[in-house]
């Protein structure tokens, strides 16, 4: 069923396998709790090492040889979570060209940190955990819902989320659960505004210009204010949005990531 | 009866010889103010003032103003063209390198010529041609892919096309030709590209080449133990906005640009003259008589690519044949345009680059910490859009960046042909991490970055102490050319798609029209059969406004 030369291939694999693997156990122990939710920069690294030694063959010097999958974009067929990554991994995928691969439980981390970082040696890779428990939290425990709209559910009062994997990296996301006012574009901050006739209007800013303000207020209408009619604007800089870190555990944010990361619009 | 008829045929004869006579010559391009209600060269006049006497459009009646016709560009992208006025006659550039005459009162076309543009042409930050020069029935246009083409204004057929420069190796033209006496003069672009940049002028008549002045010296020019080794042979120095001449000293001024590669100072010691710099060439033979450097070694991309403002002003009780100057390094400078002499210089921005400068105007240079912003930021305190100067307030004219800085990153770089030779691009400082820059021009009508990271402004300088006398703010940063009338009037526009006229006095808005698209580069004005107009361009319109009747 598989050809002289893919035989030969996996057995030359193997064989390199046996002797990186030696070097790479060393390094892959650092210690994790010093970005939690990440990778350490030495599990990337080695990652980059034993992908260049086992799977650059058939996945390619950009994780986009074989059809339908771009690792380093995070477009996988059968995968979605880092746990289904060290599956598909450690298994192979039987009937297809992708073998089982015996490596340690530190090489399979370290080959996932390298993909989650872009493939960028030097890059941040966070965890992306599982994403159906992911959603449970979002529309559950963390209450996103009562602020997010995803695919035409939920409040327009903060950004909708219905593409925001297609958008953002997941280290940007994890950045927006753990300190939203960080990740904040300059033009969606909070505003409130009080008009010289008394009426208050408060919401996220949508655009600006020297004469005019548009907003979204809190009853999700869209509103063009002129400057020459306010009495006052309050722009914050801090988001309404709260900061998760240490509202849901490391592993909690992780899931939540990998179910944003699904929302591609 | 013989007498009379003979008498009428004289008469009949002299005015169609004054018709003939309607050309533009060189002396009408001298005397121009004295028309105004023509624009026969890119920036109004020789000195540069962008400044007309028209003054029926005055402080009291511009709240009248109203669209006469619009004119619609059917290629997107930043138009950043200033029309040409002769007899009625407009002359306009659109995107990549099309001509068009227009009559100017009602915004009818005659005739389009359309040049084949070179698929190898690069340029660095859009297909930009900021208009075309005119000498008697020739109109003259530089090219993207680096050709000077000559087309007849009566009929827009093409009379003959030279080429200025490889455009495979980066070289490439987008500003307006000037016409001095029987020259064309033509700088190149492609700063971004390892090119060694130089001016040229043509005959005007046929095109051929009759004198090229490097702006980076070679090996025996003066200037040259300004470079190390073999660096000058991509030095950069380009000329992308169109220079400025006194008729009276025969002397042509024009602004040069970065160095290359751009942000790797260390990668190229010394000066690097006569980058950033203004160069005063003799006209007829190309030689520099004199230079003032703005920004030596330069590892931000300061370009002195911005129209050189001549003025007689009084300077420190001396009646002084002066140069005007906002420079993108954020300094306003005042020079003695007879032969350089540096007399002052004055932050119009905040600047930290630099600490101030010697008694011989070099710049004290203070770099920054790595990872720490420097102001002004790359696309400096001011840029190669319009400035102008009105003799009747006294006062320069100028769209700034305020409040600007960018962190840059020094990596070197290696030269290969046709290929980006600028080195890391610097990062704008913004408050957000991944926040968008302000960038080059708003093609989106949502402003993302905000005032958070920049904002714009006019700014009223005065020459004499370099003070500010008054400051018309903007949300978004702006590109606007600048107009100034004997009315009183400043005209201007921004990025947001308004368009403005100021009380030149005092900076107070006394009308603003909302056309929506942004306004890269300069308004004019002019009359037909004694009524004044102002001529601008918003997004992918050109829009003349006149008095309401």
């Amino acid at each position: 069923m598989y050809s002289a030369v893919w035989v030969a291939r996996v057995t030359a694999a193997a064989v390199a396998c046996l002797v990186v693997s030696l070097g790479v156990r060393a390094g892959a122990q650092q210690n994790p709790q010093e970005h939690p939710g990440q990778y350490s920069q030495a599990d990337v690294e080695a990652g980059s090492r034993l992908y260049s030694a086992q799977c650059q063959l058939c996945h390619g010097l950009t994780g986009d040889q074989v059809a339908g999958i771009d690792l380093r974009r995070g477009q996988f067929r059968r995968a979605n979570s880092d746990e289904d990554l060290a599956r598909v991994i450690a298994t192979g995928v039987p009937g297809t060209a992708m073998p089982p691969f015996a490596l340690q439980p530190p090489e399979i981390n370290s080959v996932i940190a390298f993909i989650r970082a872009g493939f960028d040696p030097a890059g941040t890779a966070v965890k992306v955990g599982n994403a159906a428990r992911g959603r449970q939290l979002f529309e559950g425990k963390g209450t996103c819902t009562s602020c997010h709209r995803v695919n035409g559910r939920g409040p327009r009062v903060a950004p909708d989320l219905s593409d925001v994997g297609a958008a953002r990296s997941p280290g940007s996301l994890q950045r927006s659960l753990l300190d939203p006012s960080s990740q904040m574009m300059p033009i969606n901050r909070p505003v409130r505004i009080v008009t010289k006739d008394g009426k208050t209007i408060a919401g996220r800013r949508l655009n600006e210009d020297t004469f005019t303000v548009q907003v979204i207020d809190e009853q999700e209408r869209l509103v063009s204010i002129d400057k020459s009619t306010i009495k006052s604007m309050t722009v914050e800089t801090r988001s309404t949005m709260p900061a998760f870190a240490g509202k849901l555990t490391d592993e909690e944010i992780s899931d939540v990531i990998a179910y944003l990361l699904t929302l591609r619009g | 009866m013989a007498k009379k008829a003979f008498v009428a045929l004289v008469l009949v004869l002299a005015a169609s010889y004054g018709l003939h006579a309607q050309q533009v010559t060189y002396d009408r391009i001298v005397r121009a103010a004295e028309e105004p209600q023509n624009w026969l060269t890119y920036s109004g006049g020789y000195f540069s003032q962008r400044y007309s006497t028209l003054k029926q459009i005055d402080t009291t009646n511009v709240k009248n103003l109203e669209i006469k016709w619009i004119l619609p560009n059917q290629v997107f992208g930043a138009w950043q063209a200033s029309p040409l006025i002769v007899d009625g006659i407009m002359y306009l550039t659109m995107r990549p390198n099309d001509i068009l005459a227009v009559d100017a009162k009602t915004g009818r076309v005659f005739w389009q010529y359309r040049y084949n543009n070179s698929p190898d042409q690069r340029v660095c930050c859009g297909s930009n041609n900021r208009g075309v020069a005119i000498l008697g029935d020739t109109l003259y246009m530089a090219t993207l892919d680096a050709h000077l083409v000559a087309v007849d204004a009566k009929n827009g057929k093409p009379l003959w096309n030279v080429e200025v420069g490889d455009p495979k190796v980066g070289y490439s033209m987008t500003l307006s030709p000037l016409v001095v006496k029987d020259k064309v003069i033509v700088g190149v672009g492609g700063g971004e590209y390892g090119i060694r940049g130089y001016l040229t002028a043509h005959d005007a008549r046929t095109g051929k080449e009759l004198w090229r002045t490097y702006t980076i010296p070679g090996p025996g020019e003066k200037g040259h133990d300004s470079w190390r080794g073999e660096d000058w042979t991509h030095g950069g120095g380009s000329i992308w906005v169109t220079g400025s001449y006194d008729p009276g000293l025969n002397l042509t001024y024009w602004g040069v640009g970065n160095p290359g590669p751009d942000w790797t100072p260390a990668q190229r010691p010394g000066d690097n003259l006569y980058t950033d710099s203004v160069i005063a060439l003799d006209p007829d033979s190309g030689a520099i008589k004199w230079h003032y450097q703005f920004t030596p070694n330069d590892g931000y991309d300061y370009d002195s690519v911005q129209v050189a403002v001549l003025a007689d002003i009084d300077f420190r009780g001396a009646p002084t044949k002066a140069m005007l100057w906002a420079n993108r390094n954020g300094f306003f400078y005042v020079l003695d345009r007879t032969t350089g002499k540096f007399l002052s210089a004055t932050p119009f921005v905040k600047v930290n680059w630099a600490s101030g400068h010697d008694a011989n105007g070099r710049p004290i240079q203070t770099p920054q910490p790595a990872g720490m912003p420097t102001y002004p930021g790359n696309q400096g305190g001011t840029n190669w859009f319009s400035p102008s100067y009105s003799p009747r307030t006294g006062l320069f004219y100028v769209s700034a960046w305020l409040d600007y800085a960018s962190i840059y990153r020094r990596q070197d770089v290696q030269y290969q042909p046709g290929r980006t030779y600028a080195g890391a691009f610097p990062i704008t400082r913004t408050p957000v991490p991944g926040a968008p820059a302000p960038g080059i021009g708003r093609a989106r009508p949502i402003n993302n970055w905000t005032d958070a990271v920049a904002h714009g402004a006019v700014l009223a300088i005065d020459p004499k102490t370099g003070q500010q006398k008054w400051r018309f703010d903007q949300f978004d940063v702006t590109e606007s050319g600048n107009l100034s009338t004997a009315g009183d009037l400043l005209f201007t526009g921004g990025r947001e798609g308004y368009f403005y006229a100021l009380d030149a006095r005092t900076g107070s808005l006394l009308w603003k029209s909302t056309v929506g698209g942004q306004i890269v580069n300069g308004p004019i004005t002019y009359a037909i059969d004694g009524k004044q107009y102002v001529a601008m361009i918003s997004g992918n319109s050109l829009i003349v406004y006149g008095l309401r009747e």
